[in-house]
């Protein structure tokens, strides 16, 4: 099999997973005052402060989750709530259009339940926001802002985004900046202090540590209101029992991935380049979605036009080849990839298009099992959808 | 073979399913999405499109281990299959929306794009066989049996077809279904037509196609017996809800006799007018053998598990002539005229084709 979904999830590493297994053995919670409490209480803000060093934070600013997708919701609602309860006025968000569910389903439903207002960042036709933009945005609305959100790595066409001059831009009109960073840690530089940034999601499943552990980092002048209510863990900020063992992995990988980065990233983007060129050599009419060069290393991303992207996933799964079309509603209906509509593609092509990523256990060997089988794959599809095309 | 195997979550098509797999067929499971919206259709057991329905037929595709993808032919089936529907009702006929189902997307859409992916055939759950022989015939569950909604098919639809229900009884695929451990083999059956899920069509049309009021006239007299307030609402053969102003003179109970869409007018009248002998269809489809030239001493049904009864077809130009042994109530337009040739290994399927009069 040829694993090319690793910004999915990936591989965990064998260091989080053997510290995983030597912490889950020991007994103790980290709130118990006794000697087994005190151990596991060590062990996780042994965790906390490698976090921290790894990622440019300080020990206080780290806030853990239950990974991606509740960190960006405590992100989104938390300060949301925070600032409107402070300020007078402020009910409104500005939020990339091109964010994960996780932030966007977040800010839709305070516009629905909460009566935010939002102003939708426009990308440009590589999938980049525009730090002036943001800027008019906020001469518009400034004071009436409660957070601006932005990705700092977009997970489907693998483009990276200007964050430090996006948070500069926010923190010149006195807004919170949260930046969605899951696909960005390990992958690229990212130096929590030294973005600017106000809050930053990462999530260990993505970077080789295990699923449902991640942390919100949040800058200790920034509040959020909490989600989860209960024994007060985590600045008050986030209760429920500590997972040790799962936060001694996610240390270990974030470590690990931060350490390797520039190695790994030079290594997975000369294999993702390879992939790129011999793809278009391979396959007519095939467009490469995102920006060419500020982009993450294990990515490609293509739309290949005439085919439907879930018809070529089935036919590249058959032959053993894991990818993604991107995004699946909860029903799994392929539905047009909002991020290629902001980017200003048509449904066709929105519809057409597929995902390879790399990560740290890929090879040659998956790249040469992708384009052996590819390219009658693509035809198929192609056959298969100029099918549909024609009504019976 | 390369097969797809259409899985709508319930305990048929899971069994049947599992069934191509252990005959040896590379399978792949995919489960249709019918409804535009899956949350409004969300309503148990009842249909083949809800959310439920589709985590169900996941879930029997990985008990199987086979692959699974959720193809989208919402747009599809409510242009085929629900606009057809309204439209059927609104020119005075009754439609068949599985037999239409069947026609337009299963064996169609979904059947044309399964080739086209490179698969030789399509799976399903009906009860029906279909062997070696390439006849279609009755289920050995003769309850259960549905080769009336698959009698439309043509010879190219049946030939990349698998049934492999179609010698098991019901109790047999839910007692398999439970011994291989799908967790559907206790599911409730399907009942109804999936996209309406309170069961209410009468509702459903009169939120299509508006209120439009018109006369209930009784055809012996010519006389308006009342009123209705939309003539699609009516069925040939119906007797019950005619909420008629004036009794019959005889005081027997009427019946629909026919709908006029062109001047919105419901026709009543005795039972014994419901009786038909003659039966004008179009569209015929004729897999039982070679395309006759005389005509064929056989059975017909006229409508989902309605009276069988013997009868001479004849197929016309362009459409096909029944003769009926023994006259039936209730003929319908819009229904299927089955026909079918009594054989007791399976009555078999010779054609079919749209009742027109």
């Amino acid at each position: 099999m040829a694993y090319l979904d690793h910004a999915a999830t990936t591989p965990m590493l064998d260091a989080a997973l053997e510290a995983y297994v030597a912490t889950a053995r020991e007994v103790g919670n980290a709130s118990s005052l006794h000697a087994a409490g005190r151990r596991a209480r060590r062990r996780v803000e042994e965790s906390r402060e490698r976090v921290a060093a790894a990622l440019g934070a300080r020990p206080s600013e780290v806030i853990f989750t239950g990974g991606g997708t509740e960190s960006d919701n405590l992100a989104v609602k938390g300060i949301f709530w925070s600032r409107r309860a402070a300020g007078a006025g402020r009910d409104r968000v500005v939020c990339s259009a091109v964010e994960h569910h996780a932030v966007l389903d977040a800010v839709d439903w305070l516009v629905r339940h909460e009566g935010a207002e939002v102003s939708w960042l426009p990308v440009d036709a590589e999938g980049r926001l525009s730090p002036q933009r943001l800027g008019a945005e906020l001469d518009q609305h400034g004071d009436r802002v409660t957070l601006v959100t932005a990705m700092w790595a977009n997970n489907e066409v693998g483009t990276v985004q200007p964050v430090a001059d996006l948070a500069a831009v926010a923190a010149g009109h006195g807004v919170p900046f949260h930046t969605d960073a899951v696909q960005a840690v390990g992958q690229v530089p990212v130096d929590f202090a030294a973005s600017g940034v106000a809050a930053l999601t990462v999530t260990g499943h993505k970077l080789g540590g295990p699923t449902g552990v991640g942390v919100l980092l949040l800058a200790r002048d920034v509040t959020a209101t909490p989600l989860l209510h209960g024994g007060g863990q985590e600045r008050d900020v986030r209760s429920g029992t500590l997972d040790a063992a799962g936060i001694v992995a996610f240390a270990v990988a974030v470590e690990t991935a931060v350490k390797a980065q520039q190695e790994y990233a030079a290594r997975v983007a000369a294999l993702r380049d390879d992939l790129v060129a011999r793809v278009r050599r391979a396959v007519p009419e095939v467009v490469f979605n995102g920006d060419p060069v500020d982009r993450l290393p294990g990515n490609a991303h293509f739309s290949f036009t005439g085919c439907e992207g879930d018809a070529l996933l089935l036919l590249l799964d058959a032959q053993g080849i894991a990818c993604s079309t991107g995004s699946a509603c909860s029903a799994g209906v392929a539905q047009p990839s909002h991020v290629l509509l902001a980017m200003g593609a048509d449904d066709d092509r929105a519809r057409s298009s597929l995902r390879f990523s790399l990560g740290h256990t890929s090879t040659a060997a998956d790249v040469d099992a992708l384009i052996t089988a590819l390219p009658a794959a693509v035809d198929r599809a192609r056959r298969a959808a100029a099918l549909r095309s024609t009504p019976r | 073979m390369r097969v797809l195997a259409a899985m709508s979550g319930g305990v048929d098509s899971a069994v049947a399913a599992a069934r191509a797999v252990e005959a040896g067929h590379d399978v792949t499971g995919v489960h249709l999405a019918l409804a535009r919206n899956p949350q409004t259709y969300r309503t148990g057991a009842r249909g083949c499109c809800t959310l439920e329905d589709s985590r169900d037929a996941r879930r029997a595709a990985d008990v199987l281990g086979i692959p699974f993808y959720v193809w989208d032919m919402a747009d599809r089936f409510h242009a085929d299959v629900v606009d057809d529907f309204v439209a059927e009702y609104a020119a005075g006929r009754t439609p068949n929306p599985c037999l239409r189902c069947n026609e337009k997307i299963k064996f169609a859409a979904v059947l044309d794009r399964a080739v086209a992916l490179g698969f030789d055939a399509v799976v399903t759950g009906h009860h029906a066989r279909l062997g070696a022989d390439g006849l279609l015939r009755r289920s050995v569950d003769l309850a259960k049996d549905q080769s009336y909604v698959l009698a439309v098919l043509t010879r190219e639809q049946l030939d990349r077809s698998v049934f492999p229900l179609g010698d098991s009884t019901k109790a047999q695929v839910r007692e398999e279904a439970a011994r291989r451990g799908l967790a559907v083999a206790d599911k409730p059956d399907s009942h109804d037509i999936c996209f309406i899920a309170d069961g209410d069509t009468r509702g459903f049309l009169a939120g299509r196609l508006g209120e439009a009021p018109g006369e209930v006239v009784d055809a012996l007299t010519g006389a308006v017996v009342g009123s209705h307030t939309g003539a699609y609402q009516y069925t040939v053969g119906q007797r019950r809800g005619l909420h008629l102003d004036r009794p019959a003179p005889d005081g027997r109970p009427r019946y629909v006799l026919s709908i006029t869409p062109k001047t919105n007018t419901v026709t009543v009248g005795p039972a014994e007018a419901l009786e038909v002998s003659t039966v004008r269809a179009e569209r015929p489809v004729w897999t039982g053998g070679a395309r006759p030239t005389a005509p064929v001493e056989c059975e017909v049904q006229l409508r989902a598990h309605g009276d069988v009864v013997p009868a001479t077809v004849e197929l016309t130009d362009g459409g096909l002539h029944a003769e009926l042994r023994r006259p039936l109530r209730g003929v319908a337009a819009g229904q299927a005229i089955v026909a079918y040739r009594p054989d007791p290994a399976g009555d078999v399927v010779l054609g079919s084709a749209t009742i027109t009069a």
